[in-house]
């Protein structure tokens, strides 16, 4: 079967990832990019006899790449290998779309132009004459409002008609002058074998007028490269005289700009504008003295939504564990292989997808968020505020993110240029508690502090984490970094209907990734946590106990049994190194247990709750009357718990986010710097609130 | 002409320079923010640290600073 390559480039916000989802039939991969960490879709279909193959690149405003995202979307038009390129735009915004537009078809390749959000557009009255775009660009032009699935059909047939007709014509001409200095380059450029594609060299030829580091490197070591560089020498003052411009550049940009609005002149009849829904919500959303107490709403919405509607079904997903557990105890012998099922495996990996809705829930309200189009308005609202702890309004974007996930947080810091203000935001990151630490609030305040306030409780846990990474931010801007944050500069996109089936889909890939984590990683964590804990085996301890008196009945049995029990672990390998960290731990009155699950937390936040669930329950896993709850009030101080929770918002990220967070920063003196300061800043916080409340007299 | 920062809000006019350097230029010219566009100023807050205006349908967020580096012509607001 023959393959068709696509990619799928446009400007951020035109509503690509809703084009992606409109393809019916269609299977939809997710990774990342070749050796970086941004998120890569693609999806494949098959249709008459071709498998087509569609790469979702990062939006880029130009192909003068400004961040890294940009950079990778670059990276990959210049040099992976494909057939076609879909240039999605936004039928609203349709003239300053159109520049990048250009920037594409420079690279003369088979393109389609899809012009999006046309039902937008035809509200207000507005009409976009898609023959004479077709005449004008010499392109295929498919209209589609791709969120109600409109048009979206119609891409497939013309992406494998246009695979198959000859190459068109290119019909993107400058200005007279600039023509016919790349003229001049391309003669020089052919004269090389690298260059025997004319197409090519006039690309080549216009983005070295853009001035573009990327091509000139390419052109660099060929030997034509002196005559070449002579002449661009002469061409760039000659044209940047004639243009009265600084650079040839800035001559291409305004080239681009002027061509885009004729363009849309032809072609667009532009709507009646009356004051749009955007101007009327903004008003109000961020109006100078509302509209922060707005955000704040929101946010505590967000929390308590995530609270009560997400310990609903939780009740009928530990149900559903503890049968499987007691189905696996009938069906299986007694051994160490239903031990580690039973005791080990299905209940802790029960423990953490009871968790699965509170994710989800918190994970969709995020996304919400930004898909309405509130979370730049939330920038916008708070760069003056937080350009007084040292960081910038964008970097509001990834702190957010991180109360979801650490690992793509760190991935959205590169939205920030300025490797100074993104390496103070990725360092406060961690602060940001992630969906993952939720459990382990939701089980110690569960345990510890009365229902009516869990919510409250919550919120407050959220917020002081958030502020501690301000303050934290503030301290590293002043005594390590001096100097200006970078410039701030965002498209505030008009507010949307968010796409239910792009939600849907971001919520299913979560949901999956979550469930897999579960499945592999901390079903295998747990089995090990389950050995440690069981060998090396100890029948004198039984031994011992049994030699009193021989029948006892009722509760007192069931009190030996627990003795029994708490014996054998402690005479465990899990107790030794538990008594081993135990002083490190101890004037934050934790036992070894809370001591081992701190540590067990490293691999991954969930398996706090997985081990202190195995630590402690193991003792009477057929007694369904004890809750882990029970167990963790029974066993820890009120003050040991408030330092547990400390010890959670502060230290070190899961190895995931660490790992993302070596692999982001290159510099070895932060990568150290970041193993160690949040752990001795975690220790000493929760030491003070321990010595605090102790003072109180809880 | 006059920078971002000298208009008070609604104002509107032509953008006749942009004196910001590279890469911040090119950021905002591709946002529309370019010479010869329309602009509206729509916004700013409380303490006018951060402004919002509009170009050909685009809003753009952007701090004092680069706010002060884009020149417009004040003149009628045409929609």
């Amino acid at each position: 079967m023959k393959k068709i390559r696509v990619v799928l480039a446009g400007q951020p916000n035109v509503g690509k990832s809703s084009v992606i989802n409109a393809i019916t039939d269609a299977r939809l991969h997710v990774g990342n990019f070749s050796g970086v960490t941004v998120e890569k879709k693609e999806v494949t279909l098959q249709r008459d006899g071709f498998e087509i193959e569609i790469v979702d690149l990062p939006g880029i405003y130009s192909l003068n790449a400004y961040t890294p995202e940009e950079q990778v979307a670059k990276q990959y038009l210049l040099h992976e290998p494909f057939d076609l390129i879909v240039n999605v735009v936004d039928a609203n915004v349709l003239a300053r779309n159109l520049t990048l537009t250009f920037q594409l078809m420079d690279m003369q390749k088979k393109m389609v132009l899809v012009v999006n959000m046309v039902d937008e557009l035809q509200k207000q009255g507005g009409e976009i004459d898609r023959k004479r775009l077709e005449e004008l660009l010499g392109i295929p032009v498919i209209l589609t409002s791709a969120k109600e699935g409109k048009g979206v059909e119609e891409i497939i047939g013309t992406l494998i008609a246009l695979y198959q007709a000859p190459k068109p014509k290119n019909k993107l001409f400058y200005d007279e002058r600039i023509e016919e200095q790349i003229g001049k380059i391309v003669r020089v450029l052919r004269k090389s074998p690298h260059f025997q594609d004319e197409g090519y060299a006039r690309f080549v030829a216009i983005r070295l007028l853009d001035r573009d580091e990327d091509v000139y490197k390419i052109i660099h070591d060929l030997p034509v490269f002196i005559e070449l560089h002579e002449l661009l020498g002469s061409i760039y003052r000659e044209l940047e005289l004639e243009f009265d411009e600084e650079s040839t550049a800035d001559m291409m940009n305004d080239e681009r700009y002027a061509l885009a609005k004729a363009a849309v002149m032809e072609v667009v009849k532009k709507p009646n504008l009356k004051e749009s829904l955007t101007d009327r919500i903004d008003r109000l959303l961020i109006h100078p003295v509302f509209g922060l107490p707005i955000f704040l709403f929101f946010m505590w919405l967000l929390f308590q939504i995530t609270f009560t509607v997400g310990s609903l079904p939780m009740e009928l997903i530990d149900g559903f564990f503890t049968a499987v557990s007691e189905g696996v105890k009938n069906v299986l012998p007694a051994g160490p292989v239903q031990s580690v099922l039973a005791d080990g495996v299905i209940p802790a990996v029960g423990s953490i997808i009871m968790f699965l809705p509170n994710v989800l829930i918190l994970f969709m309200g995020i996304n919400l968020l930004e898909q309405t189009g509130y979370m730049a308005r939330t920038a916008f609202l708070l760069d003056g505020f937080m350009k007084k702890f040292g960081l910038q309004g964008k970097a509001f974007i990834p702190l957010v993110s991180g109360f979801g996930c650490t690992v793509p947080a760190y991935m959205a810091a590169r939205t920030l240029k300025n490797p100074t203000d993104r390496i103070i935001t990725m360092l406060v990151l961690g602060f940001m508690s992630c969906s993952a630490r939720l459990p382990v609030y939701v089980l110690f305040i569960g345990a510890f502090f009365p229902t009516a306030h869990a919510g409250n409780m919550l919120f407050l846990i959220y917020i002081s984490g958030a502020l501690l990474g301000l303050l934290v931010a503030r301290v590293l801007r002043s005594v390590l970094f001096k100097g200006e944050p970078e410039p701030f500069v965002m498209e505030m996109p008009p507010y949307r209907f968010p796409s239910l089936k792009a939600l849907g889909m971001e919520l299913w890939i979560k949901a999956k990734l979550f469930l897999k984590k579960a499945g592999t990683f901390i079903a295998g964590a747990s089995m090990i946590v389950w050995f440690l804990s069981s060998y090396p085996a100890h029948p004198e301890i039984r031994a011992d106990f049994m030699k009193g008196p021989a029948h006892l009945a009722g509760a007192q049995k069931a009190q030996i049994e627990h003795q029994i029990r708490a014996r054998e672990l402690e005479e465990s390998y899990l107790g030794y190194i538990g008594k081993a960290i135990e002083p490190v731990f101890a004037p934050l009155g934790f036992d070894w247990r809370m001591s081992v699950s701190v540590v067990a937390g490293l691999a991954a936040k969930e398996g706090v709750v997985s081990t202190l669930a195995t630590l402690y329950a193991v003792g009477d896993a057929d007694e369904k009357s004890h809750t882990l709850l029970k167990r963790l009030r029974e066993n820890i101080s009120l003050k040991a718990a408030v330092a547990m929770i400390i010890i959670i918002m502060v230290y070190s990220p899961c190895i995931a986010a660490m790992s993302t967070f070596w692999a982001e920063v290159p510099q070895w003196a932060w990568r150290g710097f970041y193993l160690v300061y949040p752990n001795v800043l975690a220790w000493l916080l929760a030491f003070g609130a321990y010595r605090l409340l102790d003072m109180l007299g809880y | 002409m006059k920078a971002i920062t000298e208009c008070a809000v609604g104002t509107c006019g032509r953008v006749v320079k942009v004196r910001a350097k590279e890469p911040v230029k090119g950021r905002l010219v591709s946002l529309g923010v370019a010479k010869g566009a329309q602009i509206r100023i729509l916004d700013h807050t409380l303490a006018k640290q951060t402004w919002e205006v509009e170009c050909d349908g685009t809003r753009v967020a952007l701090r004092e600073e680069e706010a002060a580096q884009v020149f417009l012509e004040p003149g009628e607001c045409t929609a």
